[in-house]
This record gives C-alpha cells, sequence and structure tokens, in this order.
C-alpha cells in the first residue's frame, strides 16, 4: 500500500505526495505528458533531443546540474514513445532547491543555441552507441515499422535516422516547449522525508506563479486491427541468427493487459517458465529465449525474441515458439502455475514498496493515465484473472494473421 | 515579496550519517551471520557469501561455473524443482559470481521462508552438477560469448584486465574453448572445498524476528558440517603486463570504446577514501570534469566516466568511454589534459566544496532501505575493516585539501604510465 496526498494548483499542476520518514532522502519526480508518440514523422526523436536540452539551462539559472549537485542531490530523466519523465533525488533537507530548478525550467529554458549544437552531438553519438555500433542494436529500429502502419510507436524514442537530430532548430525547440512543457501537462510526485502542508508551501510559491499554458490535446491516429501474417529478413554482421515475433496486444489500460502480463510471465518468467524449460532446457532449440511486453497506453507489443542454437534451422526455432502458443490456445493452465505467477506478483509489489524513487514514478505514471491510486489496486487486478481467461486471450492474440516475424540473419563469412 | 528565481534557496550541509550495525551471531559449524533487523514490509533478503579458491590456470572457470550451477540440481532436486519450488512462494533465487567472491541470494517473503530455506540449504549441502544441465550451460554460455566479444566496450574491457591483473582471477578473458575446461568431478571438488560453514558468511537484512532466526539457525546449523579440507581462498600475486598500450581495430567501427587506467589502492590503504573524492573530481558524477569537458562541452561521447576497482587482491583506477570513432584521438588527447590539468592545478575551491556536498549527498542517499545498509557493511567487513572506516570516509570528503588531491594527482593520474586500450578507430 503507497499512501499518498493529491492537490492540484489553480494552474493545473497536479501534485502528489508521498510521506515516507524511514528514509532521509527525498525525491522530486514530473512527468511530462509527452513522447516520442507526439512527434511530427519528418521531426523523429525530438522528444528525446528535448530531454536533453532540459539541461542546458533555464531562464533564470545558467547551469542545472551544479547548483544541485553543491547540495547532495543527483538527477536524471528518461524519454519512452509515451511520456519523458525527470527526477531528482536529494537529501530531504534540502526539497526546495529542487523546487526552485524544476519550477525554472517548467517557466521558460534558455534556449542556448550552443546548448542544441552539442547535445545534437551526444545525442547523435548515443544513437550509435546503443543502435548502430552493437550487434543487433538496430533491431527496434526495423520492427517497429513492421508491426505499426498508421501509429507513431512506428519509430523508437531515439528517431527514425540521425538525420532528423542533425536538422533540429532552435525555433522547433521553443515551438515543442510551448506545446508540451506547462503545468497543465506534467504532474508531480514529492516523495520521502516531507510533509504535505510543506509541499503545498512549495508548490505554490514556486509553481504557482507558472502560466497554464495551454493543454494538449492528443489525437494521434490509432493502429487497425492486424489481418496479415507479416515478415522480414534482415542479414547484418552479428554472430548469431536471431528470431523475434510480435504481436499486437492491449493498451496499458485494458483489461486484457493483466491476462497478457500473466501469460508473458507463464512463458517467460524465471528459470521455471515454460519457454526456459523447454526450450532450452528439455529441448536444446535455443540459447536464449524470453517472451515481453512494451506495455504502451496505446496498443502494445506482445514479444517473443530467441536465439536458435547453431544446428537449428529457423523455421525449427519459430515452429518450437508457435507450438508453445498453441499448447497456451489449447489447454487451461494448470491451477498451480496460475497460482505460481500471481504469487510472484505479488512478492514483486512488496518488494516495490522498498525503492522510493520506483514509488514515486509509478504514482505519476497512474495518475497521468487517471489516478494515482490505481497503483494500490494492481494486485488485486492480477489475482483476479482465470485461466479460462488466460486461454481466450491467447486465441485472440496469438494468430498467424496477427503476427510480425522479424528474422536477423547472420552474415556468413567466407 | 517577490520570488528570488536567480538566486538558489539556502541549504543544509549534511552533518551525520547513521548506518545500522548488524547483530552478529555465530552458528556452532562456524559460519557467522549477521543480521540488519529493520523494515516495515514482511520479508526479508538472506545472502550466503563463500571465498573464492585460488586460481587454477589450467582449470580459470571453475569459481564461476560452479557458482552458476549451484541451482542445476542436487541429490534430491532437479533443476527443475528447485525453481518450481522457489517461484511458487514468489521468492527470487539468484546465484553471483564476483571477483573475489560467490553467492547464493534468496529473496523471500517471511511466510514462506520455511518452504524457501530448505531449498538453499539442499544447494549448499548436496549439489551434483549434472552432465547435462553442464553441457547446456557451456553451449549457452559460449553463445552469449560470441555476441560479447562484438561488442567493444567489453573487448576493451576484457583486454585492459589482462593487461592490469595477469594471469588471476581479475585479469582472466575466458575464450570458446576455454568452457571445454570445465568437468563435473572437479567442479564437485571444488565445491565441496569452496562451499562449506568455515567459508561461508550470511548476512540476513529485512524484518528479522525471533522465529526467522529460528529457521535459520535450525536449518543452516544442524546437518551443516565442515568438510576436512580446509578452503584454500588464496591468490597467486598480481602481475601487471610490461606492455602498456593495446590497439584493436575494427575499420567499420562507429564508436571507439577507450579504457585507460593505472593499479591503484584499495579501501584498506588510508589514501583511498582521497583517491574517492579525486576520482569524483575527474569523472566520479555528472559534472565532473570529464563529462563536463568531453560530452558537454565537445560531444565526442553520450558518457565518459572514471571510477576505483578496490578488489582484496588489487585495485584500478580506470577511466572508460564510447566515443565517434572520427574524433578518438582528441577524446584520448582531452584526456591527458584534464589528468595534466588535475596534477598542475589546484582544484578551485567552489569545485571542491561543490564535489564535497555531493559525496555526502550520494553517500547518505546510497542508504536507501535496510539492504542497503547491509551492502555497506559488506564493504567493510570483506576488506576486514571496521564501521571507523565510514567515519574516516566522512571526515577526509570534508576535509581534505585541494593540496593533497593534488600530490595524489601527481601520484596516481600520470598519462604515460596509464594503461590504455581502444578498440575502434584511432
Amino acid at each position: 500500500m503507497v499512501k499518498f496526498n493529491r492537490f492540484t494548483l489553480d494552474n493545473g499542476l497536479r501534485v502528489i505526495v508521498h510521506e515516507d520518514d524511514t528514509t532521509p532522502m527525498a525525491v522530486l519526480n514530473i512527468l511530462y505528458d509527452v513522447g516520442a508518440r507526439d512527434e511530427d514523422p519528418d521531426q523523429t526523436g525530438f522528444a528525446h533531443l528535448f530531454e536533453h536540452l532540459m539541461f542546458g539551462g533555464s531562464v533564470n539559472i545558467p547551469d542545472y546540474d551544479q547548483p544541485l549537485q553543491r547540495v547532495g542531490g543527483e538527477n536524471n530523466a528518461f524519454t519512452s514513445n509515451d511520456i519523458t519523465n525527470y527526477y531528482i533525488t536529494l537529501p530531504a533537507s534540502n526539497i526546495e532547491t529542487a523546487f526552485w530548478l524544476e519550477s525554472d525550467r517548467m517557466l521558460s529554458l534558455a534556449f542556448s543555441e550552443k546548448s542544441l549544437e552539442v547535445q545534437r552531438n551526444v545525442v547523435i553519438e548515443e544513437f550509435k552507441q546503443r543502435y548502430l555500433n552493437q550487434p543487433y542494436g538496430d533491431v527496434w529500429l526495423k520492427l517497429r515499422p513492421l508491426v505499426y502502419k498508421k501509429h507513431p510507436y512506428q519509430w523508437a524514442t531515439i528517431g527514425k535516422e540521425i538525420k532528423h537530430i542533425e536538422d533540429a532548430k532552435i525555433e522547433d525547440v521553443k515551438a515543442f516547449f510551448k506545446k508540451h512543457y506547462n503545468p497543465q501537462n506534467a504532474v508531480m510526485v514529492v516523495g520521502g522525508d516531507v510533509k504535505t502542508e510543506d509541499i503545498k508551501l512549495l508548490a505554490e510559491k514556486w509553481f504557482g506563479p507558472i502560466p497554464s499554458g495551454e493543454k494538449y490535446h492528443r489525437n494521434l491516429p490509432q493502429e487497425p486491427v492486424q489481418h496479415d501474417e507479416r515478415r522480414l529478413t534482415v542479414t547484418g554482421k552479428v554472430p548469431l541468427d536471431d528470431v523475434y515475433i510480435a504481436f499486437q496486444m492491449g493498451a496499458r489500460l485494458d483489461d486484457s493487459y493483466y491476462i497478457a502480463e500473466l501469460m508473458s510471465d507463464i512463458l517467460s518468467r524465471g528459470s521455471s517458465s515454460r519457454l526456459y524449460r523447454n526450450l532450452v532446457k528439455e529441448k536444446p532449440i535455443f540459447s536464449e529465449v524470453h517472451a515481453y511486453m512494451t506495455g504502451s497506453m496505446d496498443k502494445g507489443m506482445f514479444v517473443f525474441e530467441g536465439k536458435p542454437l547453431e544446428n537449428i534451422s529457423i523455421e525449427n526455432a519459430e515452429a518450437a515458439i508457435w507450438a508453445e502458443l498453441e499448447r497456451l490456445k489449447t489447454e487451461l493452465v494448470p491451477e498451480d502455475e496460475l497460482t505460481k505467477v500471481q504469487n510472484k506478483i505479488e512478492s514483486t509489489m512488496i518488494f516495490s514498496e522498498m525503492a522510493l524513487l520506483d514509488k514515486a514514478m509509478n504514482l505519476a505514471s497512474f495518475e497521468l493515465m487517471g489516478d494515482a491510486d490505481m497503483l494500490n489496486h494492481e494486485t488485486e487486478k492480477y489475482l483476479a484473472v482465470t485461466k479460462e481467461q488466460i486461454k481466450e486471450l491467447s486465441n485472440q492474440m496469438f494468430r498467424k494473421d496477427n503476427s510480425s516475424t522479424m528474422i536477423y540473419l547472420a552474415e556468413k563469412t567466407v | 515579496m517577490t520570488l528570488q528565481r536567480k538566486t538558489a534557496p539556502e541549504f543544509k550541509a549534511i552533518e551525520n550519517i547513521h548506518l545500522i550495525h548488524p547483530e552478529r551471531r555465530e552458528l556452532a559449524n562456524g559460519c557467522n551471520v549477521f543480521c540488519f533487523n529493520s523494515g516495515d514490509q514482511e520479508l526479508v533478503r538472506i545472502e550466503w557469501i563463500f571465498g573464492n579458491l585460488r586460481f587454477k590456470p589450467e582449470s580459470p572457470l571453475l569459481n564461476m561455473a560452479v557458482n552458476s550451477l549451484l541451482t542445476e540440481g542436487t541429490h534430491s532436486l532437479t533443476s527443475a524443482q528447485i525453481s518450481d519450488k522457489i517461484d511458487f512462494y514468489g521468492a527470487f533465487l539468484q546465484v553471483d559470481y564476483g571477483h573475489d567472491s560467490s553467492q547464493v541470494t534468496l529473496y523471500s517473503l517471511n511466510k514462506h521462508l520455511h518452504h524457501t530455506l530448505p531449498v538453499i540449504k539442499d544447494i549448499l549441502t548436496n549439489s551434483i552438477f549434472p552432465e547435462k544441465e553442464l553441457e547446456t550451460f557451456v553451449r549457452n554460455q559460449q553463445q552469449k560469448l560470441q555476441v560479447s566479444l562484438q561488442k567493444n566496450d567489453v573487448m576493451a574491457r576484457r583486454v585492459f584486465n589482462k593487461a592490469l591483473y595477469g594471469d588471476t582471477l581479475y585479469g582472466l578473458s575466458a575464450n570458446l574453448d576455454t568452457y571445454n575446461t570445465l568437468n563435473r568431478s572437479d567442479m564437485q571438488s571444488h565445491f565441496a572445498e569452496m562451499y562449506q560453514p568455515s567459508n561461508c558468511t550470511m548476512i540476513v537484512a529485512g524484518k528479522i524476528e525471533p522465529e526467522t532466526l529460528n529457521l535459520i539457525s535450525n536449518t543452516f546449523d544442524a546437518g551443516w558440517q565442515n568438510t576436512v579440507t580446509k578452503a584454500d581462498t588464496s591468490q597467486p600475486a598480481v602481475i601487471a603486463a610490461s606492455e602498456h598500450f593495446y590497439y584493436n581495430e575494427k575499420p567499420e567501427a562507429l564508436q571507439s570504446a577507450i579504457r585507460m587506467g593505472v593499479p591503484a589502492i584499495n579501501r584498506t590503504h588510508p589514501d583511498f577514501p582521497a583517491l574517492q573524492v579525486l576520482n569524483t573530481v575527474l569523472g566520479g558524477y555528472f559534472g565532473s570534469r570529464l563529462m563536463a569537458n568531453i560530452r558537454e562541452e565537445k560531444g565526442y561521447t553520450y558518457g565518459i566516466g572514471s571510477g576505483m576497482s578496490s578488489l582484496k587482491h588489487g585495485a584500478a583506477l580506470f577511466i572508460a568511454t564510447e566515443v565517434g570513432a572520427d574524433v578518438c584521438k582528441l577524446a584520448v588527447n582531452e584526456i591527458e589534459k584534464e589528468l595534466n590539468s588535475l596534477q598542475n592545478e589546484l582544484i578551485p575551491e567552489a569545485e571542491l566544496s561543490l564535489v564535497r556536498n555531493f559525496l555526502m549527498g550520494s553517500l547518505l542517499g546510497s542508504l536507501e532501505n535496510v539492504f542497503s545498509h547491509a551492502d555497506k557493511f559488506k564493504n567493510l567487513h570483506f576488506a576486514g575493516l571496521d564501521y571507523d572506516y565510514y567515519d574516516r570516509y566522512v571526515n577526509t570528503i570534508k576535509t581534505v585539501t585541494a593540496d593533497r588531491l593534488q600530490e595524489l594527482a601527481k601520484q596516481y593520474l600520470n598519462f604515460d604510465q596509464f594503461y590504455k586500450v581502444i578498440v575502434g578507430k584511432y
């Protein structure tokens, strides 16, 4: 149970306070309701590039990092296809520094040309380091457009290509800020050794005067139901073949999400899971094989990924995964196996209550989706899932004509 | 009153750090148990930590493989039964191989401990390393290794460790063939010698009730005996290579991995805390000299940092990064400039005081929950130190002078004495 208090400032900023006096630290987490899905198709990677620019100085504070480090704090941020999230951890006694810094960059950035130029380079190096100069690094750049034909999930947060980042202009940065970075499009969570009354005063003082700005109304092309089997084969300088099979699945708030997560646990969580036991241990087909979900706020992906052993053909590797899916579609999951994955969810929730930052991020994310208190009802939703529902959803989802298969072939050296 | 947005709010320096000290117990079989009792959640983390046995050049992977295969079968439980039992009770079981020790860790809800503890007991006393599981392990490790060897940063780390640490557990860089040296009978004797109570330290953290302690004593005292041979945890001397420069050319690389550094001192050395302060200034935080120059000023990289590894029989101070292949030489020049500047100029007081505050905040922030307190203790215990260490550490952070740091820079940050590894283009 994660307790919290909640209030909204006149300018529309939603604030959540989680009091936890078991730590001398505090967290200030700000989630902005903007991700790579909100980008222009000709200007991809922008939400993430923008995240870097948020550290390039704000209207009244030329340097963001130094004043925070000076009071013993640390910060970071991440961008996903759905959201951009910034967080600070610092000694609770210095929490006001976090309010000062975060409110100033919500008020306005410095928009420095130098910062844009350097961060374009940094992000291009990030693009190379994570996506181009790694074996299999470009898988998501190729798999996403196979699964999504309409929805902007078809590009990764880093962007479609380096050129989009090279082309970013300071006017684009300003327009993006105006459109997305204001109190109405943000959720703030403050957690740790703090009191709600104090946080109210600080929030009013530092964030209260910020103009509410325009509310961004998202209107994205939705991904149509898939009715065709898709396939892509690429060859590259990788040591081993790799198989990916992706299925379209429900959005994060769909009831089916909870069923799908238990399915992925049955298939792939821990060494008692079906894929590991059957396809790595019993029948040696893969050296590693996993199932996981993207957990996106719009229609997501349920992905299988496996590296077949060297004596196994791609056809046999694919067939082995499909045989496991067939089992889920035709046989009810045994009671014990369902209880096992439900127990694991339950204990994971309890363990996660020991990490302050995780709690703060989760509260922010659920508040954005509608209500922070949903966090406290997650476990019961998983516990309510039945084996009949798992069989039913497997039949709906694991269809050939809902699949996108990508084969990454190792280039044979002569 | 108008809001002063240009002026930073008042702040407080952190005065004291409160560390939870453990309660120590000793089981009749000689195993030491350290307990950290705290927390609102009904759960516990238990670690069984064993000193690694002496490195054998003819079978260099034994310590790692024996640890990895502990969960793969005992006289009474198959690999599948072990994972079924652990997973069914929502627990987490992991094995971890480290340079100096190997461990088994259990995360469990208190209410299920009477089901989960006996599984660990079985693993620690009855493991048999089935042939089939060994084959699977070797096959999969060899495949994973092929992928790792394509990563420039992994290659750079392997070459660097080999140069600094030579023919030891620390310097080992296994090839595909190395895995073929493993066999069951070596593993069984290694297991018998290493995984015995006199070579084990147990660390329990979380909600510890009298019943928890009884369960632990009853499970791990009776029926867990020492073998006749005492575990030989001595290690061969670390001898660094004479060659200091290694270039592994990859003509198609988009980025080059750079790793460079020198043998340094470990936590037991009185200068260690001061060198940590110097390391932080150089590359130990986001605002460090290396990050400020090579990422934030030049944009050559997504990230660069420096770090210190403190091992039982060795230590290093190192810098690691991946930079655009076309700017690799420039990046190396900038690293050299930063090292020279720390040797030739005093760190300005404003920067030093920022680093002092940052390190204190970091220390405070690293104590997130009872597990973190146990982790702090492990740093001390396995280095043979006591809690005075953290008093000295805090004192050094607050008082070390710029002059002293310059002396240390002259001693440890000589670019010419650095081992340098580049994988990619140069």
